[in-house]
This record gives structure tokens, sequence and C-alpha cells, in this order.
């Protein structure tokens, strides 16, 4: 292993990255990245969320342009402009949804934009022969002109996997490849995987699946916040020594003190299933003044959790309680009006009308304390607006668009539209997602705060520090299941991961 | 607040605005624009006709708007949801042939109230279905409409199987005739009735303020704990209604009905809508912008034949107004 970042590359046949830098505005997401695929080698790379992985994958694919640092490949200076030059050059990227047209064969997927043409015409003949001879050498047995809509998920990853091959690829980024699929498709791709090594191709590997880097992996690549921190020559290094190198120690951030919870239970999770399978048999339980953090990967069903327990998304089976009395999940109306609240995950879709006003996005679901019998009275939603600025602090006006607002004011408006019912259950989804680290101390504090109030508190993150620094108690999930609930005492970033990967 | 708003605040239309000029501006939010557009063309055409600005011309251009208007108030509440339909100009020939057929001698014979009330249900049951389509079959709104276009003009044929109902009681042609205080006909009255009415409903009832959160993004208004879908499907319904009365308008306006009429109308409702400031997108517009737009065609078609344009060249300035102040409002919110 070596953790050195300036180790020197011998010039060879593969992909050598070094030095990538990337900004977006003042949050530097790639800081000096640099690493080396070998042919005929697979690489792994991991890191947590917004580790940097898929930035540098996207660089690498010719869909981001890095702000500094220098790519060589095959021995030449690699700098693609698009996509388009990237798979020109012989890399391509797999990505985790998709970019299939769902109403085109197979073939036609394949092949577009370079369909085989005779005498003006699409050569449908000859386009679905060498289709199908691609996909049997991928050991896959479905027609040319099946509908790619009609293929299940791991199908439709190879006719991507088939286009990359027809495309002359000799590199391969494979982004989160085996989130989608089962146990025997993951094994069917890693048999490809290794059948294509064994012809001289490269793959980078990124997956949040630790168990599988063993298996498939020759080298490891670690990331955190934008840089590497470790490569390994080896990929059969134990889970744990990953997780710590994954996680590391960030930089002390400030979190509230938060205060001893209640007695009482506020909030009753049983059994809660939801139709997708997205969570199964999840149950736990909240008391007022509790702060639970939910962690796990994306993916996990954290996000499906909790806005199922906020009625906006049906259950299959389970029920929840709050108070003590059951909740009959039927729309988020009927769980706001048993105190249940959520603050969503995507604030600029779920959580404000962007066009209006602060007054106006207030006024949204509490029309029954602002407009006693129905009648909104501008004075009356003024002031409601001014009490909620005032109570979280919100730098704004009444009468301001909301869209002119930074995202941390935007998320105190979505928190304060709720506070003054006030909820028994408060749910934050990635409170702090897309917030400048300097204004995550006033959300962390406004949570704090509406603990000490009485409310019982549901907070996800993939932010692990923020999870651990908040709460109480944390719940795992991983893969849709409840892998467990850690206490405050024991909850730690390996702990965490731990279960999150398993 | 200041009353000298920027242009955002008249933009948003707030139920926060306090003062005596932003609840004027609340009413009339976004429509300077086109309100400026109306003042400009009236002018123009006092100065270049001697009959425009008469009393008596007026008050026909009030007349002459009141079907489109009564259709236009239903219009604005399915665009601000973030809807259309159009299927009220088929709407419209049902309720009237509907009302035709209960109340007329000839046919049923049942009394003109009979033939109105029994229209007006017709029609919200149109709408009803338009909804239901829309939030349980999830068709989009056009397709929805569409359909709905295809069916009711259908069914208004298959009453007299395409003939025309004519002849009703004098009481009930007097209604868009007699101008009672010496300007105001009932017809008219009705339809500024209503427009007062859903303006206040739009920006003073909670339901009315909903339904700008409906079309800001609905998502939002749903986990907001708005029932969205209810609201939707009442929309629709009332929409329907709307045309429905404005058949019945119609009908007192012409002294029959056939299943022919309002070929065409969903386009100008949506137009005067449109040019009243409405973002077809949703969330945005406002009763007073559509009162302006439905002016603002109705004032260009009387003006235009006082001036002796002929009907052709008409549709080509009006379809140039639609751009023109669709156009003219996407650079200003750029511009911001």
């Amino acid at each position: 292993m070596s953790t050195d970042p300036r180790h020197t590359h011998s010039p060879h046949n593969g992909l050598v990255v070094s030095g990538l830098c990337k900004s977006y505005g003042p949050v530097q997401v790639l800081a000096d990245a640099s690493f080396e695929v070998r042919p005929g080698e697979v690489v792994a790379l991991l890191g947590e969320n917004g580790a940097g992985k898929s930035t540098v994958s996207n660089i690498i694919a010719g869909s981001t342009k890095p702000d500094a640092g220098t790519i060589t490949w095959r021995g030449n200076p690699y700098s693609p402009a698009n996509p388009a030059a990237a798979i020109d050059a012989g890399i391509g990227m797999i990505h985790q949804e998709l970019k299939l047209l769902p109403d085109l064969s197979v073939a036609e997927n394949v092949y577009v934009g370079r369909l085989p043409m005779r005498g003006g015409r699409i050569d449908r003949a000859t386009m679905n022969a060498r289709a199908s001879a691609q996909l049997k050498r991928l050991g896959l047995d479905v027609s040319p002109e099946r509908k790619v809509r009609t293929l299940r998920i791991a199908a439709q990853q190879q006719v991507e996997i088939a286009k990359a091959l027809t495309l002359n690829a000799e590199l391969l980024i494979f982004d989160e490849p085996t989130a989608a699929l089962g146990g025997e498709e993951t094994e069917l791709l890693f048999q490809q995987i290794r059948k294509l090594k064994a012809e001289g191709m490269s793959f980078i590997y990124i997956s949040h699946r630790l168990d599988e880097i063993a298996q498939i992996a020759d080298r490891v690549v670690v990331m955190r916040d934008g840089r590497i921190v470790a490569r390994h020559e080896r990929a059969d290094i134990p889970v744990r020594t990953v997780v710590e190198q994954m996680v590391g120690r960030s930089v002390e951030r400030m979190f509230p003190k938060v205060s001893a919870p209640g007695n009482d239970t506020l909030l009753e999770v049983e059994n809660l299933s939801s139709p997708e399978r997205s969570f199964q048999n999840v149950s736990f339980s909240v008391r007022a003044g509790e702060i639970l953090g939910i962690a796990g990967l994306i993916g996990a069903g954290r996000t499906e959790l909790v806005r199922a327990i906020a009625g906006a998304d049906p259950i299959s089976s389970g029920s929840v309680r709050v108070a003590g009395k059951p909740v009959h999940l039927n729309g988020p109306a009927a769980a706001i009006k048993a105190g249940v609240v959520l603050v969503p995950e995507d604030r600029k879709a779920q959580g404000v009308v962007l066009d209006q006003t602060i007054g106006e996005n207030l006024a949204i679901g509490n029309f029954d304390h602002v407009a006693p019998n129905g009648w909104v009275f501008p004075k009356a939603v003024q002031k409601f607006a001014e009490a909620g600025i005032r109570r979280l602090g919100v730098k704004g006006r009444p009468n301001q668009a909301v869209s002119k607002l930074s995202g941390g004011n935007q998320q105190k408006v979505i928190i304060a539209k709720w506070v003054s019912r006030p909820p028994k259950v408060f749910i934050l989804d990635e409170p702090t997602r897309g917030i400048d680290v300097g204004a995550r101390a006033a959300i962390y504090d406004v949570i704090a705060d509406l603990a000490r109030s009485g409310m019982a508190v549901v907070v996800v993150s993939s932010d692990l520090e923020e999870v651990l620094g908040l709460s109480h108690r944390v719940l795992v999930l991983s893969r849709g299941r409840q892998r467990g609930i850690l206490d405050r005492s024991e909850a730690s970033n390996v702990a965490v991961m731990e279960l999150a990967t398993s | 607040m200041a009353v000298s708003n920027d242009a955002s605040e008249l933009k948003a239309g707030s139920g926060a605005q306090a003062t005596a000029g932003a609840k004027f501006s609340a009413v009339f939010a976004g429509t300077m624009g086109p309100l400026i557009g109306l003042v400009l063309l009236c002018l123009a055409l006092s100065l270049t006709t001697d009959t425009f600005l008469t009393v008596r011309n007026i008050l026909n251009v009030l007349d002459q708007v009141t079907v489109l208007g009564i259709m236009a108030i239903g219009m604005t509440l399915v665009i601000l949801i973030g809807g259309i339909d159009l299927s009220v100009g088929s709407v419209l020939a049902l309720a009237s042939m509907v009302m035709g057929f209960v109340a007329h001698p000839d046919y049923l014979n049942l009394g003109l109230p009979a033939g109105i009330a029994a229209a007006l249900v017709v029609a919200g049951l149109c709408g009803l279905v338009s909804g239901l389509l829309v939030t349980v079959t999830k068709l989009p709104p056009f397709i929805a409409t569409l359909a709905m276009m295809s069916v009711a003009r259908g069914l208004a044929n298959m009453i007299t199987d395409g003939s025309q109902i004519v002849g009703f009681p004098d009481w009930f042609t007097s209604l868009s005739i007699i101008r009672h205080f010496g300007f105001l006909s009932v017809t008219v009255g009705l339809m500024i009735v209503l427009a007062v009415i859903f303006a206040i409903f739009l920006n003073y009832r909670a339901t009315g303020r909903s339904l700008y959160a409906i079309g800001g993004s609905a998502e939002v208004a749903r986990l907001s704990g708005i029932p969205v879908k209810s609201l939707t499907n009442w929309v629709y319904a009332i929409c329907a209604v709307l045309a429905g009365l404005a058949g019945i308008v119609l009908a007192a306006r012409l002294d029959s009905v056939q299943p022919s009429s309002g070929l065409g109308y969903e386009l100008d409702t949506i137009a005067a809508v449109v040019i009243g400031g409405a973002s077809l997108s949703g969330g945005v517009g406002s009763i007073g912008g559509t009162a302006i737009g439905v002016l603002i065609i109705g004032v260009l078609r009387n003006g235009l034949n006082l001036l002796g344009v002929s009907p052709f060249i008409q549709q080509v300035v009006i379809g140039v107004v639609i751009a023109l102040a669709v156009a003219t409002d996407t650079w200003r919110r750029r511009a911001q």
C-alpha cells in the first residue's frame, strides 16, 4: 500500500491521471487526484457519498472538465471535449442510471448514432446480426429486435456493455453497476468483466459494496473529501481498514449540545414496508425531545422510509402511531393533521414554491391557522410570516421571492412553515444538502431546538458526521433492511459504515 | 412595505401585501404590461375613429365579450393549476343543446329553468370527467380535454341529429338585450359579478391561494397537505360549468342553440388568459389579468371592424398580439 499521492508512474499503455482538481464555486469537489489504471486490470474506486468518485469518472468519461491536472491515455495526452470524444478514444462509462432509449430495439440502442446503412436505408439485417453476435459474446440470449423497455434492468445493463464493446472501448467505467442487480446477475456481470479483462480491457469500478471489491478488483483507490487518501496494490484488504480510510477524520465540526430526551414515546413505527420493497419491516420509536438519525448509503431506502411515514408515499404493510394514536397514512394531509411533518430531500422541487414569496410559502400548509373560515387576509399572512422569519432567523422579508434566498434560508423557510403548528414529529431529510458549511451550524441549532421544545425529531443524512453529531440514536439501513439501531455512545463512523455496507 | 412595488413583487401577487396600493396590485398581479397595451389600444382607436369612444360602442364591446369573458374565468383557474382545457367550446355547445332540448316546446318542453339547470349539470359532469381523466387516469390535461372536446361535440350533435333549436321566450332573450339602469344587461352583469367573485376567491380564500401553490409546484402543495387531486377535479368541473353558462348566454344573445356553436372558442379563451399574463406552466395569473386579456381581444375586434379591416386580417392581427404579449412577458422575466 502506498499513501504517497506523488509517487511516479512509469509510462505504459493504460490510463494515468495526475493532479486533477475541480471546484464548483467555492466548493472543491476534487483536489489533486492522481492514480493509474493499467491494461487488463480492474481498479476499484471507493469513498463515501460526495467523496469525488463521480467527479473523477465524469472527467475521464468526458462529461466534466477539470480545472487543473492532466490525463495520459495509452501514452498520449488525453482531454476529451465531450463523452463522444472519450468514446472515440476508447473510454466508455456505464452510468448507474442507464442511458438507453427504452422504446427502441436492443440492436438500435447498440448502434444508435451510427446505424449501418445500405442504399440510404437502415440495414436492419446487418445491424441485428452484429448486435446479436455482440450479445452472445456477453452470454446474453435476447432477440436484437426486442424493445429495451421490456428487458430486466440486468439485461439492459448488458445492452449498455454491448454498446460500449461495439464502440471498441478499451476502458470501461462502471458506476455502481450492481446497485440494481441480484446475486446471480452480479455473478454474471463479474464473469463478463473477468473475460473482458483477460482480453486486455481495463475497468474503473465504483461501488459501495465493499464485499464485492475483493471478488472483482485488482487494486483499490480510496477517496475522501475530493482527495485520494489511500492506494492498495491488492484488493483483499480488511473491510475495516477501508472503512476507516473512507470516513477518516474530517475537520472538527461544531454541533449543538442536545439535551436528554423525555419519557413519552411520540413516534412508533412497526414493521413498515413499502410496495416497491425499497424498505422492509422497519420498526423503531422516537421519544419526545429525542433526535433519531437515519444513516445508510444512497439507495438504502432512507428517503423512501421517511416519506412513507409522512404520508407522501404509500406503504404495503406495517403501522405508524403518533403519541399512541394510530395514523391512517393515506396522504400528507392526514400525517400533518396527526402531527407528522417532513422537510423533504429535494428542497427546490418538493420543499418550496420558488416563484412565490416567503409569506405565500409559509401560508401553504397553514391555512387552518392563517385563514380562519377559509379567508386569507394579507395582513394575517404577513404577521404569520414575520413570526416565522423571526423565530428561525430567516434573512428575508415576507414579500420576497423564495428563489432569491440562499439554500440555508430556503431550508429555514420550510422549517418555519411547520414549526408553529406545533408538530409532534419533525422529520428532516438531508437538511443540509447543498448548504454552505457555514450555514449548516445554524440549521443544526434549529434541529436541536426542535428537540428541546419537546418534538420527536428524525434526521436523515448522507453526512455521517452530521448524523453522529446530532443524534441520540442512529438507525442504519442497508438495501432496505434495518441493520441496527446504535446508541450515541456506541455509534462511531466505523460502526455505522460497517452496518451500512453490510 | 412600499407602495412602489418592484416588478418581482408585482409578479408574485402576494397575499401578504397590506396597503391599498398593494391590494390593487394583487388583483391585477403581473398585468402592468397588458394593461398598458389595452390603454394604448383604446387611445389609438379613439384617435383614429369617431365611433370607438362612445358609450354605445363601449357597451357593445362589453356585450360582445360576455361569452368569452365567462369562459375565460374558468380557463384562468385551469391554467393557474398548470392545466389546459380544450373542451370548453364543445361543452358550451353541448350545454346549450341540452338546454334547448329540455326547455323547447318542440322537444321535452319542461321550461327554461329546468333546461338551464340540466345544461349546467351536464357541463359540470363533462368537467368532472376531464378532471378524473387527469387525476385518476393520469392523462396529460391536453389529451384528456382533447378527448372531451370530441366527445362533447359529438353528443351535442346527437341530441337533435345536428339541427338547431330556434325560439325561446322573450324574457330569456331580453336578458342580453335590455340594459338596466341604462347600461347593464343581465348577461354583462353576470359576467362582472362572476369576475368579482372569482377574483375574491383567488386572492382571499385559502382554496384560491392553494390553486396558486398547485400551479407553482404540485408536489410542494401535496406535501403541504393540500388536496391536489380533489381541487384539480373541482377546477375542471367549474371551468366546464362556466363554459355551459357561457353557452346559455350565447343562446340568449342568438335566440337559438346549435350544435356547431363555440367552434374554436377554446383557443380564443386560452389566448385571452395568456395575453392577461398567465403562465401556461402554472402558478402565475389572475382574474384581473384575464379581464384585461378579454378586453384586449374584444376591443381589437371591435376596433378593427370600425376601421373596416377584413376579418381575415383580424385573425392575423390577433395572432401577432398573442405572440407579442407572451414574448414581452418572457423578455421581462428574463431581464429580472
